[in-house]
Formats: C-alpha cells, structure tokens, sequence
C-alpha cells in the first residue's frame, strides 16, 4: 500500500468531516437567522459566551448542549432495537456519501494528482445513490419502532415520498451521465470546463437545463424540507421523529442539515461546474472580451475552492429561501407532481437528450 | 390482528398542534382518507352561563373576555347591547361610532389571527408572522383605547368604561396604511400561489342549504353564497350609515372563506376611515345615574356622587332592568354573536345565553372532512376559526 495515498485520504476524510460537520452546525443557526430577517424578527440572538454574543453565532452550541444534557427516553411501548437504530441510519447514509463528491479541484502534489473527493470511485454517482436510498429506512423505521400512530403515518409518507421522487432523482441526472459519459463526480466537473461562443460556461445548468429544473425539487423532497416536509408535517401528524427526545432527535435534525449541504453539493458539481470559474483556466482568467489575467497556481487553486462554496452557500441560501417561502403539499398531490410531471418530463429529457446525442455524433 | 380494511382509530387532539383551542376530533381512518369522524369538545368549559347568574349585569363583561379572546371587544359590545335591550336605552352617538371602530378593528385582528393560523398550519410560517406583525399594530391601538391586549373588558352598560385619548383617531389613521402592506404582502404571497390553492380549494365545501342547516352564519355562509351579515340585515349600533360590501363566494370551500376573511378586513378598514371622519363629540355614556357610574372627582367630592356609586356597586342593588327577556346579536368575526338575557328584576341576569357562532361550525366538522385526507382536516379546521373560549363557553 502507498503511504501517500493513505495519509492523502487520512487528510481528506478528516477535512471533509470538519467542513461537512462544521457548516451543518453553522447551518442550525444560518436557517434560523435567514428565516428571522425573511420574517422581519431579530432571531436566534441570545446565546453568549462571557457576554460575547457575535449576533448569536453561538446558537450551535447552546442547541447541541441542550440536545445533549435532554433525557435519553424511549418510550416504553417502542421497540428499542429498531427505535436506536432509525437515527444512526438517518444520519449516517447522508453523511457517508460525501465519500464520493469533490469538495475542491484535484491537486498536483509531490508529482501525484489529489482528487478532492475522499474516494475516487468510477461509479461515483451511482455510490450516491446507492446510500441515498439507505437514508430512507432511517425514516419508516423511525415511524414503524415508535409504535405510534402519527409516527407510522409519517414513516409511511416517508417511504412513499422517499421512494418516488428516488425514481425522478436518478432519471434527471441520467441525463447528466449520458453528455458528461461518466459517472466519476471529479471527470464530470471536469466535463463542464470550457465554453460556448467564447463566453457562456459550458456548465450542467445550460447543457441540461430541464434536468436540473427537475433535479432541485426531487431533492428538496428527498430532503424532506417544505414544501416536501410531508413526513413532518408537524401542524398535521407531528412528524416521524415525533417519540424522540434528545440527541436522537437532533440527529433527525442534524442528517436533515447535512443532507442540505449534500444535495447542494450535488447540485454544484452536476450542474454548476462544480470548483469552475467562468474564464478561469490552469494561468489566470481569459476574458471574453480578449483580455489576459495572468495569476500563479495557487491563487488559481483557492479561487477554485472558493467557488465550489460559494456556489455550495448560494445553493443553501435559496433551499432555505423556498423553506420558508411556500406552504407545504398534500400528500396525494405530492405524489401526483412526482408520477405525473416529473417523471414524464424527466423521461422526455432523456430522450432529447439521446437524440441530441447521437445526432451531434 | 386488524383485518385490512378495519379502519385505524386516531385520536386528534386535545393537545396537538392543529386543534388550538382545545379540541380531539375522533378519526376513523382508511389509509389516510377519514371515514368517519367524531368531534369531542367541552375541554375548555369554564361556566359562563353560570357564572353570569351570581354576578351583577356589568360583572359579565370581564367574562365575555375569554369568548372570543381574539375579539374581546366584540364580545365585550354584544353583550351590552343586549342588557341595553333589556333597559330600553340608546347609547350616544359618540359611544355607537366608537364601538363600530373597535368593532371593526376587533374583525380585522380576528381575521388576521384566523388565516394565520390557518396558513401557518399549511406550512406557511413566513406569512403566519407577516400577520402576527399587522395584528401587533390592531393590539398597540386597542392597547390605547383601554389599556389592555387580550382580556379589553372596555364597554359598560350605556356606554364605555372610558372615552379614547384624543390622538386616537391620528393613531389609526396613521396605522391603516401599514395594516394594507401587511395584508398586500400577505396575499401576494398567499392567494395565487399554487400549492395553496390546491391545498385549499374544493377542500371542506358546504353547499347553501346545508349551511343554513347547520346554522352557519358569518364567513363560512357567505362563502357559500349567502350575503347574510348581522350589520347589514338587522343593523345595530349606526352600521346602517356606513359604505361597505358584503363579499360572498360561491363554493363554499376553505379557499372562499379564505378570500372572503381577507376582503373582510379591507372592508373594515374602510368602515373605520369612515367612521374616523364622523367620529361625534359628547358623552360616552347614557345620562342616566341608575345606570352610568359617577365620575370619580364626585364620588371622591360629595356625598351624592359617592351614593351614587354606592348604589350601583354594592350588591343587591345595581343596575336592575325591567323583568322580561332580550336577544340581541352582533356580526362577530366569525358569524353571528348572540347574547339572550333573561331579568327578573334583580341585580343580576336571571339567566345568560350565548349564542357561540363556531358552535354549528365545529359540530359540522364530521361532514367537512369526511372523505378527505388528514392533511385537509388541519385547513378545514383552520377555516373554522374555532375559538376554545367562545365554543366551549
């Protein structure tokens, strides 16, 4: 075994972690603070640490101390096996397939190309899947090991939701698959680079514009956020979680702020060229315009990482935008906007798709 | 072992997060389609009728408080209204003016906290406390008029407890305007949005004859096509001066009732504007010293205000109408308030009825949701406006 692919991805595991951990507890607070300026209030603002208050940055820590201090209780009527088991196969299926998805653009070192995904598997996208799909048993078994009514409507509604707009998923990304010919995550961003006319990024967005149409709602509801919230639904059936108190509940809640950043990850690198910059290539920028921005590599380099979280945080922005913009569906019509619009639409992208393909052969 | 097509019994509420007011509806569910339902209520019985009968006529009024707590006010007029039946007096005009301002401003906070709480529970929380803003600015003006939120206790019988601060009428008129941006944001959010109409419309319908049945009145009748409103058909106070409309829809569903509450309020805001313009000078209350408390510089001054107030206080004597009974009703937010009021001379009623209008609502929630999915139950039961205090009583 080469050490240096052992110590590279020993780093990279722990960088992935502490930047997925870390901006999902910044999230906890950033949704609460977004939707309080969205809502005209002051919001999470009270937590201090020796008087110091930096407009409530350290709600993330209140929160986790609250969660944890809580009483660990499981209802007596609940099967405890199956009651521990939902919130670690929540959580952890969101947070293992981060394996996959690069975090930055490869690097040169030492003589060796570094990709920046932990894993640089060639069934990539397929991985994703794969242990996304996993995500949804932490749900219905949440609802089935309560042993409560409103639970199981909920983990039922879940596996349904769950399991629909999965289909609808994958079908808009096939798509993706079919013009970047790959399903390395790393190979498709590097598929997008270059642009049309000198100046209009060849990124997913413009390639495969109706796909990604498709793509964001499927994922909010795989997310399970409004206006998919419908396994929530606290004004209705309280929520799968509902017999959770605690740490288990937060990490429903934790799994549900990483699988954010997930899904606006995934939507950065399939359709917003991930780490691209328009016009930056490997020496600096080439402006449309005809103009020369001579940078050194590095430079080049943090630009790129920055833009892959730029991109990430304007993603997030605008899913707790819609969260707390629109009211949430129902339950039938959610299904019929999965089966009946999505599906179809996404089906009909694909033969587009196809036939572009083959004609531009 | 449930066979597969035994129905699943849910018990919804007393506590849970949609039957606010205290309320358990009693599902028999098919998968998620109720089939049969069961309403249970009572949880919030406090007595009214009762107590009302060991206390002085003018006592009652800190109880019709807790009817309607979103509208005190209006409770609060309703019921003097029907003791001022009982005595056979008219309050002056500054007094009628001022109780169809507060009136109106008592509908608007009602409707505000109605539809609130209605699209709150579809999941629109963002427009919830858009709402919640707008009906701060109704409680700071209400605040002014009498010193209290919630729990106003404002009216007396003939008249008010105390006249508004003279810059009232610059207060509201300088607050209107912001009540319309409220309600413009609101409904821009709101009303043509697609997932809200789809969760709302052809969702709780009731049809004309079936309303009056079930003696609906207020929104919920009129979203069925009935312009029936208690201050145009029989009109109290001085309603029959002012301009307004009557909205009505047609289908009788969530998203009619919706419609109308939110054209209700633009209406009650133009009756204040209205009313703001001929708002009188004069009195408060009835010249009458068997009615009217004394001022307080005469009962703290001489020997004869301090009588006076002696006698309308202490108990046994008080306000004493004439023996006979009296109904009167007024155009509550939700529909139609009476009060009946039986005397028999004394101090106190002989006996105190309140007509609650989200009564017949309630009662018909089993025919509203049969046949829907749980998630319609929570707009439905929204569109109600079920107030625990008014229902319950």
């Amino acid at each position: 075994m080469d050490w240096f692919i052992i110590i590279a991805s020993m780093v990279k595991m722990l960088a992935v972690i502490a930047i997925v951990m870390g901006l999902a507890t910044l999230l906890t607070w950033v949704e609460r603070k977004q939707s309080a300026v969205m809502q005209d209030r002051l919001g999470a603002n009270r937590a201090d640490i020796f008087g110091l208050r930096i407009i409530g940055l350290f709600q993330p820590f209140a929160d986790a101390i609250k969660m944890i201090t809580k009483e660990d209780f499981v209802p007596p009527f609940a099967n405890r096996f199956l009651h521990t088991l939902a919130p670690i196969l929540a959580f952890a299926p969101v947070l293992f397939v981060f394996t996959v998805i690069p975090l930055g653009p490869p690097l040169e070192i030492a003589g060796r190309t570094v990709t920046g995904q932990i894993a640089n598997i060639n069934i990539g996208l397929l991985f994703i899947f794969a242990f996304g799909g996993l995500a949804v048993f932490g749900s219905v078994l949440a609802g089935w090991g309560s042993n409560n009514k409103y639970a199981l409507i909920a983990g039922i509604r879940a596996s349904s939701q769950m399991i629909s707009y999965e289909v609808c998923l994958g079908l808009s990304l096939v798509g993706a698959i079919m013009i970047y010919g790959t399903l390395d995550m790393t190979e498709m961003v590097i598929g997008q680079s270059g642009h049309w006319f000198g100046w209009l990024p060849r990124w997913g967005l413009f390639m495969q514009p109706l796909a990604a149409l498709l793509f964001l709602p499927a994922a909010i509801a795989e997310n399970k956020r409004i206006p998919f919230d419908l396994p929530e639904c606290e004004s209705e059936i309280l929520g799968y979680f509902v017999e959770y108190s605690g740490l288990r509940a937060g990490m429903f809640m934790f799994a549900e702020f990483v699988e954010i950043i997930f899904v606006a990850a995934l939507f950065t690198v399939v359709f917003l060229g991930g780490w691209l910059v328009p016009w930056l290539a490997w020496d600096g920028f080439h402006f449309p315009w005809g103009g020369m921005w001579y940078l050194p590599i590095w430079i080049v380099k943090m630009l790129e990482f920055a833009a892959m979280f730029i991109k990430i945080a304007f993603m997030i922005y605008f899913m707790i935008l819609i969260r707390w913009t629109l009211p949430r569906f129902r339950y039938d019509q959610l299904m019929r906007l999965g089966w009946k619009y999505l599906l179809p639409l996404a089906m009909l992208n694909l033969v587009v798709t196809g036939v572009v393909l083959v004609l531009l052969r | 072992m449930l066979s597969p097509s035994a129905p699943m019994t849910l018990s919804m509420g007393p506590s849970h997060p949609a039957t606010h007011g205290i309320i358990r509806i009693n599902l028999q569910l098919d998968g998620e389609r109720v089939v049969d339902s069961t309403v249970d209520m009572g949880f919030l019985h406090r007595g009214f009728e009762k107590m009302c009968e060991t206390h002085a006529w003018n006592q009652a009024i800190v109880y019709t408080d807790r009817l309607n707590y979103v509208s005190a006010m209006i409770n609060n007029i309703g019921y003097c209204m029907a003791v001022e039946g009982l005595l056979e007096i008219e309050t002056p005009p500054r007094c009628q003016t001022l109780r169809v301002i507060l009136s109106e401003l008592s509908r608007v906070e009602d409707h505000l906290t109605c539809l609130a709480a209605q699209v709150m529970e579809c999941g629109a929380l963002t427009a919830f406390l858009y709402t919640m803003k707008a009906r701060e600015y109704v409680y700071e003006l209400i605040e002014m008029a009498c010193g209290a939120r919630v729990t106003t206790n404002w009216t007396r019988v003939g008249g008010l407890s105390m006249d508004v601060p003279p810059d009232f009428a610059d207060a509201i008129k300088a607050r209107i305007p912001s009540i319309r941006i409220v309600n413009d944001e609101f409904n821009k959010l709101l009303t043509k949005n697609r997932i809200f109409i789809d969760r709302v419309k052809d969702v709780g319908c009731m049809t004309k004859e079936e309303a009056i049945d079930w003696g609906f009145t207020g929104p919920l009748l009129r979203a069925t096509g009935v312009p029936f409103d208690v201050r145009r058909d029989t009109p109290y106070l001085n309603y029959d001066e002012f301009d307004f409309e009557i909205p009505i829809g047609s289908n009788g569903d969530v998203y009619d009732r919706y419609v109308i509450r939110l054209f209700e309020m633009e209406q009650s805001l133009q009756i204040i504007e209205q009313a703001l313009e001929k708002l009188p000078e004069g009195p408060v209350n009835v010249d009458d010293m068997s009615i009217t408390l004394p001022a307080k510089e005469d009962v703290y001054g001489n020997i004869e205000g301090l009588i006076n107030q002696f006698k309308l206080i202490m108990d046994g004597h008080g306000i004493k109408p004439p023996p006979g009974e009296y109904y009167s009703a007024v155009e509550a937010p939700n529909g139609e308030l009476g009060f009946y009021v039986v005397s028999t001379g004394e101090d106190k009623p002989y006996k105190c009825r309140c007509r609650p209008p989200c009564f017949p609502f309630t009662a018909a929630i089993p025919k509203m949701i049969k046949g829907h999915l749980v998630s319609d139950i929570v707009p439905i039961f929204g569109s109600i406006n079920m107030i625990g205090g008014e229902l319950d009583r």
